[in-house]
C-alpha cells in the first residue's frame, strides 16, 4: 500500500496535539483551583482544605509534567511536520510562538518548583504568589497558543508580499474575530473539564468508601463551579458557531450537514452524512431549527456545501460536534442534579443515591472528550486549508519520506498510549490511598495557618 | 553593518546564550538520569531531590532555543527540522519518557517504583545520545557519507560523557556524605572519555569542513583564538585535580561543577566562531534565513525586557533550594 506522507503528517500532528491538550486543559484551571483551596485554608483554618489541597497538587504536578513533555513535542512539530508554515508566515507565527515561551513558559516552569516544593522555604505569602504565578502563566500561554491558532482560522491584519507573510497590524492579528469566542470557550472548557475531574475523583472516593473529611469539600466546591460554568459555556458556544457561520460558512454547513442551500434548515439530530452521493441518510431532525438557531429566523437561509469549491470533510464535524454537544448537556444535567440533591443531604454524599455518586463519577473524564472533540471540528473544519483560504496543507508539508513519518508516529503512540494508561491508574492509586499518607497529620498540636513552615522545618531536619 | 544586517546576529547570539543554557542546565539533569543507575535506592531519592524543583524550567531553554531558531530564522528552521527528522523524534520521546517517569515514581505504588527509575534513566540516555548525534550532524552542515556519519556516532557517544560529568559535579556540589564522595568519582570516571571527546572534535571538525580549518588555521587567528583550547585544557586539569580524593568534598564542592560549565563554555565559544555566520554550515546564512526586520525588531524588543527578567527569577529559584539538597515533599 503506498503511505500518503501528507496524510500520515496530518495524523502525526493530531496525534501529538491530541496528548498535548489533555494535560494543559487540566492545568490551566486546576492551578487557580489550587489557589482557591490555599486560600481557603488560610481563611478558614479548616484542614481538610489544606488535605485537599495536597491530594490536588500532586494530580497537579503529575499533569503539568505530562503537559511540559508532550509540549516539547508540540515545539518541534510545526518544523518537523510543516517546514513550508514557517517559511510562509514564520513573521507571524514566530513572534506569537516567541512571545509565548518568554511570558509564559519560563513563568509557570520556574514557579512552579516554587510551588510544588518551596512551602516552608519561602513564607506563606511568597508561596501564595508562586502559586499565583504558575496558574497565571498557564493561562497566559494559552492566550499566546490560541490568538496564532485563531489566526489560522480567521487571518487578518496582514500583507502578503513576494509570497510571504508581513505584519500589518499586531492588534488585529491578536484580537482577530475568532480571537475572543474561542479563548472564551477554551477557558471555559479547561474550568469545566478540571471541574468534572475533581467532582468525578472525589465521588470516585465515596462510591469505594475511601473517602476523608477534605472529600465532601472537593467535591461540593467542582460541582457548583461547574453547574456555573456550563451554562456560559452552552452560550459562548452558541456564539461561537455564529461567528463561525460568519467567516467559515463551509465548517458550519459541514456541522449541520447542509449539502444544498437551504431556507429553513432543520436541526440534525442524528444522520450518517454521505459524501459520495452528498446526502444525508438515515436523518433525523428537528425541522427549521438550524436556521433559527444560526440566523435567528425559521427560513433563515443557509448555505449549502455544494456551493463551495472546497470544504472540509463532513463526517468527523457532524459527528464531533453533536458528541461536544451531548457533552454540554450531559455536563448541564448531571451538575444541576448532583448540585440540587446534594444541598439536600447538606453535602454529605455518603448520604446521597448512589447512583447519583455513580455518575458523578462517570463524568470524570468527560471533559477530555468533549474538549478533544471540540477542537476536532474546529482543526479539520479548517481543511484543506492550513491558513483559513490562504495556506494549502498539502503544500507546506516536509518532505520527509514515508516510512520514516511511519516510524516516528508508531513510536509516538506505543508511548501515549502506555502513559495515558499510567496516568489514569495512578490518579486511581492516589485517590484510593489514604488521606494521611500524603497529608501527614502534624505530630502535636493542630496545623494552622502560618505554622506549617516550622511543622515543615521541623519534618526536614 | 547597518541595523537590519546586524539584527540577525544578535539572535545568532541569542540562540546561541539559550542552547548553551539548555545544554548546561539540562546537562546536569541528564547526566544525573544516566547516573541513576548506579546509587542505591536513598540515593536515588536524593539525586532526583537535587533536580527537582528544577529540571521543568531548565528545559524550557530547549523550547526557546528552538524557538528562536523558528522566530528568528523561519528558512533554515525546516530545513534544520527535516533534516534531523528521526533523532528528533526519538530525542522527544526521550524527553517525554524521563520527564514523566520523575512524577510517576514517587506517585505510583512501590512496586512499580524500580521500573519507572529505569524509564527516568532510559529516557536521560535516550536525549543525551539523541542530542549527540544532532549536535554531529549539525556541525557538518549535514553533510552524507560514511566518515561524517561515524563523526557524528562519536560525538552521539561524547556528549552523554559530558552530560554525566555535568550531573556528577552536580551532586559534588547539592549532595554530602557517601553519595557525594561517589560522585566525584563518577566525574573522574566520565572526565577521560570527555577529554578524548572533544579532542576527536577538535581534529575532527576542520578536517570534516574546510570552512572550520581555514577560519581556525590561519594567522593571525589562529593566534587570537589560542586561549580557547588553553583554557578548556586548564579546567580539565583543574577538575582533575579537584575531583581526585577529599579535596572537592569540603568548601570546594562548587569548584567542579563551575570548572565543567568552564569547559561547555569554551566549547561553546568554539563552536559559535566556527559556524558563524552560517546557521545551516556552508549553506544557508544568517541573513539569508532570517525573517522580517519589523518581526525580528519586536522579538528583540520583548527578549530585552523578559529575558533578564526570566534570570532574575531562575536565580531566585535556585536562591530558594540553595545548599545541599533534601528530600521533597509537596507542600
Ligand atoms: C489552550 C491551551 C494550550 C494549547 C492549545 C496548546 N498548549 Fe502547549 N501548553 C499549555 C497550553 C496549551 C500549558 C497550559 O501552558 C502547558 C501545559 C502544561 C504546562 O506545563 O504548560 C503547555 C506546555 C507546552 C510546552 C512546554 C512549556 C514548558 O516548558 O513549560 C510547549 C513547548 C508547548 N506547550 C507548545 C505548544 C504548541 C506548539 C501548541 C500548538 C499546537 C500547544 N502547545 C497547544
Ligand atoms: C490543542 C488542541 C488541538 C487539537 C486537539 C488539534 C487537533 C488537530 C487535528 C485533529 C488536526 C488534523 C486535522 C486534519 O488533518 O484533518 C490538526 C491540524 C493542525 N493544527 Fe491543530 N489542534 C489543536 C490546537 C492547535 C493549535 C493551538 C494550533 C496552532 C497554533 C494548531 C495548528 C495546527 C496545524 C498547523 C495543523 C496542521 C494542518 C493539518 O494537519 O491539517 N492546532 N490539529
Ligand atoms: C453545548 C454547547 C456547545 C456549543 C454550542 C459549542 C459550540 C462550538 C463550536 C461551534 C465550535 C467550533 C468553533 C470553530 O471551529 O470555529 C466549538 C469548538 C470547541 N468546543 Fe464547543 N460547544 C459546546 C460545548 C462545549 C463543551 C461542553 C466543551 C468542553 C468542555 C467544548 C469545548 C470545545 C473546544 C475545546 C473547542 C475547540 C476550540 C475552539 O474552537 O474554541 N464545547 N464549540
Amino acid at each position: 500500500m503506498e503511505l500518503d506522507p501528507v496524510l500520515l503528517a496530518r495524523m502525526q500532528f493530531a496525534a501529538n496535539v491530541t496528548f498535548h491538550i489533555l494535560f494543559p486543559t487540566i492545568s490551566i484551571s486546576l492551578g487557580w483551583m489550587l489557589l482557591f483551596m490555599r486560600w481557603r485554608w488560610l481563611k478558614t483554618g479548616e484542614r481538610p482544605w489544606l488535605t485537599a489541597y495536597r491530594f490536588w497538587t500532586k494530580v497537579f504536578a503529575l499533569t503539568f509534567a505530562l503537559g511540559v513533555v508532550s509540549g516539547i513535542t508540540m515545539s518541534f512539530q510545526f518544523g518537523t511536520n510543516w517546514p513550508g508554515f514557517m517559511e510562509k508566515v514564520g513573521n507571524i507565527a514566530g513572534p506569537l510562538l516567541g512571545f509565548e515561551v518568554l511570558t509564559a513558559f519560563f513563568l509557570e516552569a520556574t514557579f512552579l518548583g516554587v510551588m510544588l516544593f518551596g512551602h516552608g522555604r519561602v513564607s506563606e505569602r511568597v508561596h501564595m504568589i508562586a502559586t499565583f504565578l504558575v496558574a497565571f502563566g498557564t493561562t497566559m500561554s494559552a492566550f499566546w497558543i490560541l490568538v496564532l491558532n485563531s489566526w489560522m482560522q480567521t487571518p487578518v491584519g496582514y500583507e502578503i508580499i513576494d509570497g510571504e507573510f508581513h505584519v500589518r497590524s499586531w492588534m488585529e492579528i491578536i484580537f482577530n474575530p475568532s480571537f475572543p469566542y474561542r479563548f472564551a470557550h477554551m477557558l471555559l472548557a479547561s474550568f469545566l473539564t478540571m471541574a468534572f475531574l475533581v467532582a468525578g475523583v472525589s465521588a470516585w472516593q465515596v462510591w469505594r468508601g475511601k473517602a476523608n473529611p477534605s472529600t465532601p469539600r472537593a467535591l461540593r466546591a467542582a460541582l457548583t463551579l461547574a453547574a456555573i460554568l456550563i451554562p456560559v459555556q452552552i452560550v459562548v458556544g452558541d456564539m461561537h458557531g455564529l461567528n463561525t457561520l460568519h467567516h467559515q460558512p463551509q465548517k458550519i454547513a459541514a456541522i449541520e450537514g447542509v449539502w444544498e442551500t437551504e431556507k429553513g434548515a432543520p436541526l440534525l439530530l442524528f444522520a450518517i452524512p454521505n459524501e459520495e452521493e452528498r446526502r444525508n441518510d438515515y436523518a433525523v431532525g428537528i425541522p427549521k431549527l438550524a436556521s433559527m438557531i444560526l440566523t435567528h429566523e425559521w427560513d433563515g437561509e443557509l448555505k449549502g456545501l455544494n456551493e463551495f469549491e472546497a470544504h472540509p470533510p463532513v463526517k468527523p464535524l457532524f459527528f464531533g460536534f453533536r458528541i461536544m454537544v451531548a457533552i454540554g448537556g450531559l455536563m448541564l444535567l448531571v451538575s444541576w442534579l448532583g448540585c440540587w440533591m446534594l444541598r439536600r443531604t447538606g453535602w454529605q454524599p455518603d448520604r446521597a443515591p448512589r447512583w447519583l455518586i455513580a455518575s458523578i463519577a462517570a463524568m470524570t473524564f468527560s471533559g477530555w472528550i468533549a474538549t478533544v472533540s471540540g477542537w476536532y471540528v474546529t482543526e479539520i473544519g479548517r481543511q484543506p486549508w492550513i491558513v483559513h483560504g490562504l495556506i494549502r496543507t498539502a503544500d507546506v508539508a516536509s518532505s520527509t519520506p514515508a516510512p520514516h513519518i511511519a516510524l516516528t508516529l508508531a513510536g509516538y503512540l506505543v508511548t501515549y498510549v502506555l502513559l495515558i494508561a499510567a496516568y489514569i491508574s495512578v490518579l486511581r492509586y492516589m485517590a484510593e490511598k489514604p488521606s494521611d499518607s500524603y497529608d501527614p497529620a502534624p505530630s502535636g498540636g493542630a496545623i494552622v495557618p502560618g505554622a506549617t513552615q516550622l511543622a515543615n522545618k521541623e519534618n526536614a531536619a | 553593518m547597518s541595523w537590519a544586517e546586524f539584527l540577525p546576529v544578535i539572535f545568532m547570539g541569542l540562540m546561541g546564550l539559550a542552547m548553551f543554557l539548555y545544554v548546561v542546565l539540562d546537562g546536569f539533569d541528564l547526566g544525573v538520569g544516566m547516573l541513576l543507575h548506579r546509587a542505591d535506592d536513598d540515593q536515588k531519592d536524593m539525586m532526583i531531590a537535587s533536580i527537582g524543583p528544577f529540571w521543568d524550567a531548565n528545559e524550557t531553554w530547549l523550547v526557546l532555543g528552538v524557538g528562536i531558531l523558528l522566530i528568528a530564522f523561519p528558512k533554515a528552521h525546516g530545513v534544520v527540522m527535516t533534516a534531523l527528522y528521526l533523532p528528533i523524534a526519538l530525542m522527544l520521546i526521550g524527553i517525554i519518557l524521563r520527564g514523566v517517569a520523575f512524577d510517576f515514581r514517587v506517585k505510583a505504588q512501590d512496586v512499580h517504583k524500580p521500573r519507572w527509575n529505569f524509564i527516568f534513566f532510559a529516557g536521560s540516555t535516550i536525549t543525551a545520545l539523541a542530542q549527540g548525534w544532532m549536535l554531529g550532524r549539525f556541525i557538518t552542515g549535514f553533510a552524507e557519507g560514511l566518515d561524517f556519519d561515524l563523526f557524528a556516532a562519536a560525538i552521539a557517544l561524547a556528549l552523554p560523557c559530558a552530560y554525566v560529568l555535568m550531573g556528577a559535579t552536580w551532586l559534588v556540589l547539592k549532595t554530602e556524605g557517601d553519595l557525594q564522595q561517589r560522585a566525584a568519582h563518577w566525574g573522574r570516571l566520565a572526565l577521560i572519555p570527555v577529554i578524548i571527546g572533544m579532542a576527536l572534535i577538535s581534529i575532527a571538525t576542520p578536517w570534516v569542513s574546510h570552512t572550520v580549518a581555514e577560519r581556525w588555521f590561519t594567522l593571525p587567528a589562529f593566534i587570537g583564538l589560542l586561549p580557547i583550547p588553553f583554557a578548556t585544557l586548564a579546567c580539565f586539569v583543574a577538575l582533575w585535580w579537584t575531583l581526585d580524593g577529599q579535596r572537592a568534598l569540603g568548601s570546594l564542592c562548587w569548584l567542579p561543577f563551575v570548572l565543567t560549565v568552564g569547559v561547555f563554555m569554551m566549547g561553546g565559544l568554539g563552536l559559535a566562531y566556527s559556524l558563524y555566520p552560517y546557521v545551516v554550515m556552508d549553506r544557508i546564512t544568517i541573513w539569508q534565513a532570517a525573517s522580517s526586520t519589523a518581526s525580528l525588531n519586536l522579538i528583540l524588543a520583548g527578549c530585552a525586557i523578559t529575558v533578564p527578567t526570566i534570570l532574575a527569577y531562575t536565580f531566585f529559584a535556585h536562591r530558594v533550594f540553595w545548599g545541599k539538597a533534601t528530600a521533597l515533599r509537596y507542600g
